[in-house]
């Protein structure tokens, strides 16, 4: 899904042109109405998912309320086959997705930035080296790598599975950032800089790359696209721990339940359904976005 | 724009080299080649070595685990634990790591990937036989169908930019490529199954009618065609989408370079220049991208296949998950992950008889 678009389009534009820095990304934002309600959409979830959970009193199971329907008085989104309020776990539920998206697409972009650059930069043994394990992680499918590890070993802690979903996103983005450096590394700031003796550390990580901020953000976001992916589909499966409340344990309670075949509990099944597609519609089209700006190509002529 | 800035235009894009070296095409594309092909074979021997060391010497892996259950739940030995071990997973567990490593390579060249915990007396390797080519199937299938309405679909896209088409399309195109494969199956389930009844679900199950014999005959292909629909329609629909969104951008891409100027100047049939100087070229970027949809798309079967009740190798890999029936994961882990070796290496293959400046350009290229 993501990763298809990132690696096949022609997103991979310079980021040096005059929309560079992340002031000049946001001002863009608001020009494009479709990537500002898409910055809108992801910033309402996250702020619900962070401060909600604080004002919502706790649920717990009622047998006499079960399967209530939607817009029961006291339930707007009616119950569960547990007879808790569908609502409050929405609203306590975004908390761990959304945080596992982000650490995870955090520790890719980190490990891209970090092996692209010294890949391109270094070059010789050390860029094969990068560039061949890039080959062989992109060639392995995610999924099903994270099913057998799930199988194989408990992954019962939320950290470990961004860690796992982190260390394996990388590739994509390693590549480009690779392509980058290698093409910035010979302009004349640099030159300048390796003149005045700066360090191989900070010409990379003070003169190259903020010259990439905005592509980097933008593959940032398409990394918690695919990590909010994996991590719910992990949940589906119930390969992921099923204790707590989130949006992708309510889609594997209520699909396992049967949710899908009761009108009752229709709305059990789709709002956590909702939830996770407008969160990640909303990062598509910030990414979109994102991209149209850096490929000047694509905007409007 | 620069000059400057153009040049690393064409660099950044992970597409080929622009320049252009007349030599003994022969030799190159030989070399070339080769190269593709040892890299797919060094790829498949450093995923093999990887799983091999990840079954059998991180903490608490599933060789030890078995060993240990099975002396806990039925009190043999640790002999006759092991002995099973060795007969389940094919390998002995008291032999040198290295040893293990070499017979386990040995029976992997053999196509023995171990016997099935679940089903005794069945070997993983017929376990796969029975599964995977369903999903070959449907995967493939939906590939060929999303590939080529997302090339129309986008082509209309960058030809009708900024129109109604456009904005529909590209709407459309951006909600399909948001939503994951396991919830668009879900919503099939809901409305086309349930609500709408257009398909009967229970029937709809497994990859054909049961009692009916797999023959070369049209009911039985139209039977194996119900079956898959669904898994089929739920693949296209989240593919599409991305299709569509990238065949778009490039071309619109390929609509600003020179040569398609001087194709109008020259007034050759918009039809022409349609087919044979931007769909040709705008194409490419889409082949490359190809090969890691595959595996995006044979990793989702899981989820889909799952959902739909479709017996694929996704269906297999969940039963093998819940059941930690350790050999077939292992098994469906690797024939995934090399059939996916595979496909990007006919995908490479494919690309650059369509693109000849790949066989002459860079090292990098996947």
């Amino acid at each position: 899904m993501a990763e298809s678009v990132a690696s096949g389009g022609p997103a991979a534009a310079v980021g040096t042109t005059s929309v560079g820095r992340f002031s000049g990304i946001i001002k863009s934002l608001r020009r494009s109405p479709a990537g500002f309600i898409g910055f809108v959409i992801v910033m309402l979830l996250v702020l619900i998912s962070l401060f909600g959970p604080i004002f919502t009193p706790s649920v717990a199971p009622n047998v006499k309320e079960i399967l209530l329907p939607f817009g029961s008085p006291g339930h707007l989104l009616g119950t569960d086959n547990e007879g808790k309020d569908v609502l409050i776990q929405m609203i306590d539920g975004g908390r761990t997705v959304i945080f596992i998206g982000f650490l995870a697409a955090a520790i890719s972009t980190f490990l891209a930035i970090v092996l692209g650059s010294i890949a391109a930069y270094v070059g010789g043994g050390t860029d094969s080296i990068v560039v061949m394990l890039a080959d062989v992680f992109l060639t392995v499918p995610l999924i099903v790598l994270l099913a057998v590890l799930g199988a194989m070993f408990k992954l019962d802690s939320p950290l470990l599975l961004a860690l796992l979903v982190g260390c394996f996103g990388w590739p994509v983005l390693t590549r480009a950032v690779r392509a980058q450096v290698l093409s910035l590394k010979e302009r004349e700031f640099v030159e300048a800089a390796k003149l005045l003796d700066m360090g191989t550390l900070r010409i990379i990580f003070v003169e190259i790359l903020p010259n990439m901020a905005s592509f980097i953000l933008m593959n940032f976001m398409i990394g918690v696209t695919s990590a909010i992916y994996a991590l719910v589909g992990l949940y589906l499966l119930g390969l992921a721990p099923l204790s707590g409340a989130n949006w992708g344990i309510m889609l594997n309670r209520a699909w396992i339940a049967g949710a899908v075949f009761n009108d009752a509990s229709l709305p059990f099944i789709l709002s956590p359904i909702i939830a996770i597609v407008l969160l990640l519609l909303g990062l598509v089209m910030m990414t979109r976005s994102l991209e149209e700006i850096l490929n000047p190509r694509l905007r409007d002529r | 724009m620069s000059g400057a800035v153009e040049t690393s235009t064409a660099k950044l894009i992970e597409g080929p080299a622009e320049e252009r070296r007349p030599s003994v095409a022969g030799r190159i594309l030989n070399s070339w080649l080769l190269r593709r092909i040892l890299k797919a074979l060094l790829t498949i021997f450093i995923v093999t070595t990887g799983t091999f060391f990840l079954v059998r010497l991180l903490p608490g892996n599933p060789v030890d685990t078995y060993i240990q259950t099975q002396i806990a739940q039925t009190g043999i030995s640790y002999e006759a634990a092991a002995a099973q071990a060795k007969n389940l997973f094919s390998l002995d567990p008291d032999q040198p790591l290295i040893q293990q490593y070499g017979t386990y390579m040995v029976n992997l060249l053999q196509g023995d990937f171990g016997n099935s915990l679940l089903s005794p007396g069945t070997t993983v390797a017929q376990v796969i036989k029975t599964y995977l080519p369903w999903t070959l199937f449907s995967v493939g299938v939906a590939t060929i169908i999303a590939f080529v309405i997302g090339i129309v679909a986008g082509m209309i896209m960058a030809y009708r930019r900024e129109g109604w088409a456009d904005h529909t399309l590209s709407s459309i195109g951006a909600v399909l490529h948001a939503i994951p494969n396991y919830i668009l199956a879900i919503l099939i389930v809901v409305f086309l199954g349930v609500k709408l009844q257009v398909f009967n679900l229970t029937q709809a199950r497994g990859s054909y009618t049961p009692g009916v014999h797999p023959s070369f005959s049209f009911s039985f292909f139209n039977d194996i065609l119900y079956h898959a629909t669904l898994p089929i329609l739920a693949y296209t629909l989240t593919t599409v989408g991305s299709w569509a969104l990238v065949m778009k951008s490039s071309t619109v891409e390929t609509l600003g370079e020179d040569y398609v100027t001087v194709a109008r100047a020259r007034g050759l049939s918009d039809n022409r220049i349609r087919t044979g100087y931007v769909g040709r070229n705008a194409v490419l970027p889409l082949f490359s991208a190809l090969a890691v949809s595959l595996g995006f798309v044979v990793g989702g079967a899981i989820f889909v296949e799952r959902i739909f009740g479709y017996q694929g190798i996704g269906f297999s890999l969940f039963n093998a998950v819940n059941g930690r029936d350790y050999a077939v994961l292992q098994g469906i882990f690797l024939v995934i992950t090399i059939s996916v070796v595979l496909a990007n290496l006919l995908a490479d293959i494919l690309y650059s008889r369509l693109d000849p400046r790949i066989r002459v350009g860079s090292k990098a290229k996947g």
